[in-house]
């Protein structure tokens, strides 16, 4: 993942050479080759079609399985439809609760994690400085690390502070880990950006606070909201880390796998269901927002008149 | 404020603001170094609690035969992300076409769901009664007495699940930047499709084969999820030894010996393939 937002700037399409001249004039193959050919692209669409509904079909059945009205109390082979679980989400307190936990631990984790990984991307865009290969390698060591490894090398820490774990050390150990993702995320999103505009804005009078409001937050924005977006996801999905230095709190991951022994009942489905498509609903109104926002920055002569 | 200073030269501007990156730093700089590099070293110190050395020895003598799983069950899952992985990624980025986007948001949805349930769904997928032990038993491939949960097939298939879109993404990045014009030159040159593919698209796309197959390897070595929720007592990786032995309280300085362990194997290995591989593009 990390990789794929760490993007270098975008080359021109038509180098020097001059107009971008696709096709052309072009040698057929014989026809042999080229009925071989049209083997092989049929081959490897069949191939990733099959990788796709290898990827979607878990979700599929999480999906199908909000509907199922199981035998017993393990939802886990299909019994016939029903609506029951829709109609009675809560139906389990401690694993409504433990949502609810979930929920309001990725809203504080979102809002830490963005503002401290948004200031170190700034400050490793913007400037040069001697420390600059350190703090970059800092950023990156958690990426390259296993979870567990992580997760236990914190508890490790707290349980020799002797601090009792609960809400606080969720957070602590998930900023851990979200920072990077942040700090890399905006870091490629406003990589190559002409940031003399705002010594310009300083020249034309403009105050620390007025620069930064007019001109640094729109060109951030996109970067800043993906991240957020991204923290969030991370935070709600996470388990390994969460779990290790959770104590008696439960997030909703680690109440499914404490209780999997005893009960797996299809509100689990329902919650991850409803999660899933407001991602979506929210990921699809960001995407357009961002694309706008990009246009408007593009734009020759671009004035945001607002 | 900043009108007083009458400062047309940047230079200087810099040089007076020499702070300023450092007091963006130092929040985020600080959290890094507190909850991540001093663990670390908490950790090893533990490690060498009563025993020192012998902490490790013991260790690697105890679960010799559960180390080795862990990283065959890696290797496996990360060679099978990678034979799925990669053909997807290149459909997608050289395929596309107008269907690039759709397609792309197809790979991620997974993200959306947790991880936990993401594995539990595997599990109503390979039970008994589900249906790839029935399509299974009826190619013959799957005895009438075997089942697929329990089996290390089902763990390493999940564990390849479950990483692929790290595989994906960044394979199917580097492909998007290659420009399509070398290929159209090597075609005009008469070279096969095939000769073009691995002088050109392969040679240029390690760079993500680097990072997927690191994204992939390195959460699948450290997983517990999938071994437990899919596995049996024949197919404990580390991460459960860990899980199943960590107590709230109070723990052996050997589980700590272990995940020190478990990070310093992946860190050598992440070295040397880098040198193997020739690149450094990890981010």
């Amino acid at each position: 993942m990390t990789a794929v937002v760490d993007r270098p700037e975008a080359v021109p399409a038509a180098g020097p050479e001059g107009p971008d001249e696709p096709g052309g004039p072009r040698p057929s193959a014989p026809p042999s080759r080229q009925w071989a050919n049209k083997l092989g692209g049929f081959a490897l669409w069949a191939w990733a079609i099959a990788g796709l509904i290898f990827i979607l079909a878990p979700i599929l059945v999480t999906i199908l399985f909000s509907f199922n009205n199981p035998v017993g109390r393990y939802n886990y082979t299909w019994n016939e439809f029903s609506l029951d679980a829709w109609t009675d989400p809560f139906r389990y307190p401690d694993l409504a609760d433990a949502l609810s936990l979930s929920l309001r631990v990725a809203a504080v984790v979102t809002v830490i994690s963005t503002v401290l990984g948004t200031l170190m991307g700034l400050a490793l865009v913007k400037y040069r400085f001697r420390a600059k290969g350190i703090v970059g390698g800092i950023l990156i060591l958690p990426l390259t690390m296993p979870e567990v490894v992580l997760g236990f090398s914190l508890l490790t820490l707290f349980v020799t502070v002797n601090w009792t774990r609960g809400f606080v050390t969720i957070i602590i150990a998930q900023v851990m880990f979200s920072i990077s993702y942040v700090a890399v995320t905006v870091r490629a999103r406003i990589r190559g950006f002409d940031w003399r505009l705002e010594e310009a804005a300083a020249d034309l009078g403009a105050g620390p606070w007025r620069t930064f409001v007019r001109i640094t937050l729109p060109i951030i924005a996109p970067g800043v909201v993906a991240a957020a977006l991204l923290t969030f996801a991370l935070s709600l999905d996470d388990f390994i880390i969460t779990y290790l230095n959770s104590g008696l709190s439960e997030t909703f991951p680690i109440n499914v796998w404490i209780t999997k022994r005893s009960r797996i009942p299809p509100q689990i489905n329902v919650f991850t269901t409803t999660l899933l498509l407001v991602s979506i609903l929210i990921a699809v109104a960001v995407l357009y927002w961002s694309h706008r926002q990009g246009r408007k920055l593009a734009a020759p002569g671009g004035r945001s008149n607002d | 404020m900043a009108r007083t200073a009458e400062v047309d030269d940047t230079a200087s501007l810099r040089a007076r603001h020499w702070w300023v990156p450092y007091a963006l730093l130092a929040p985020g700089a600080l959290w890094l170094i507190v909850f991540f590099v001093v663990p670390l070293f908490s950790m090893s110190r533990l490690s060498l609690e009563d025993g020192g050395l012998a902490n490790y020895a013991n260790v690697i003598s105890d679960n010799s035969t559960v180390i080795v799983r862990t990283f065959v069950y890696a290797g496996l899952a990360t060679i099978i992300a990678l034979a799925i992985g990669y053909p997807l990624a290149y459909v997608i980025a050289l395929k596309g076409g107008r269907f690039k986007t759709l397609l792309l948001a197809l790979v991620v949805v997974p993200f959306f769901v947790t991880y936990l349930v993401r594995t539990l769904a595997w599990r109503i997928l390979l039970l008994e009664d589900g249906p790839v032990v029935g399509a299974a038993r009826t190619l013959g491939i799957l005895g009438d007495d075997q089942a697929i949960v329990g089996s290390p097939f089902a763990v390493v298939l999940a564990l390849a699940y479950n990483f692929l879109p790290f595989m994906v993404l960044p394979i199917y990045v580097s492909l998007e930047k290659i420009d399509v014009r070398l290929l159209d030159a090597a075609s005009d040159l008469y070279s096969t499709p095939w000769r073009a593919f691995r002088k050109i698209t392969l040679l240029l796309s390690l760079p993500g084969v680097f990072a997927g197959t690191l994204l992939t390897f390195i959460p699948a070595a450290g997983d517990f999820v999938n071994a437990e929720l899919l596995g049996s007592e024949r197919t404990v990786m580390i991460g459960n030894v860990i899980e199943a032995n960590f107590g709230k309280e109070f723990f052996r300085p050997e589980l700590s010996a272990l995940s020190f362990m478990l990070m310093a194997i992946i860190l050598v290995g992440v070295i040397v393939y880098a040198r193997l591989l020739g690149t450094e593009e990890l981010v």
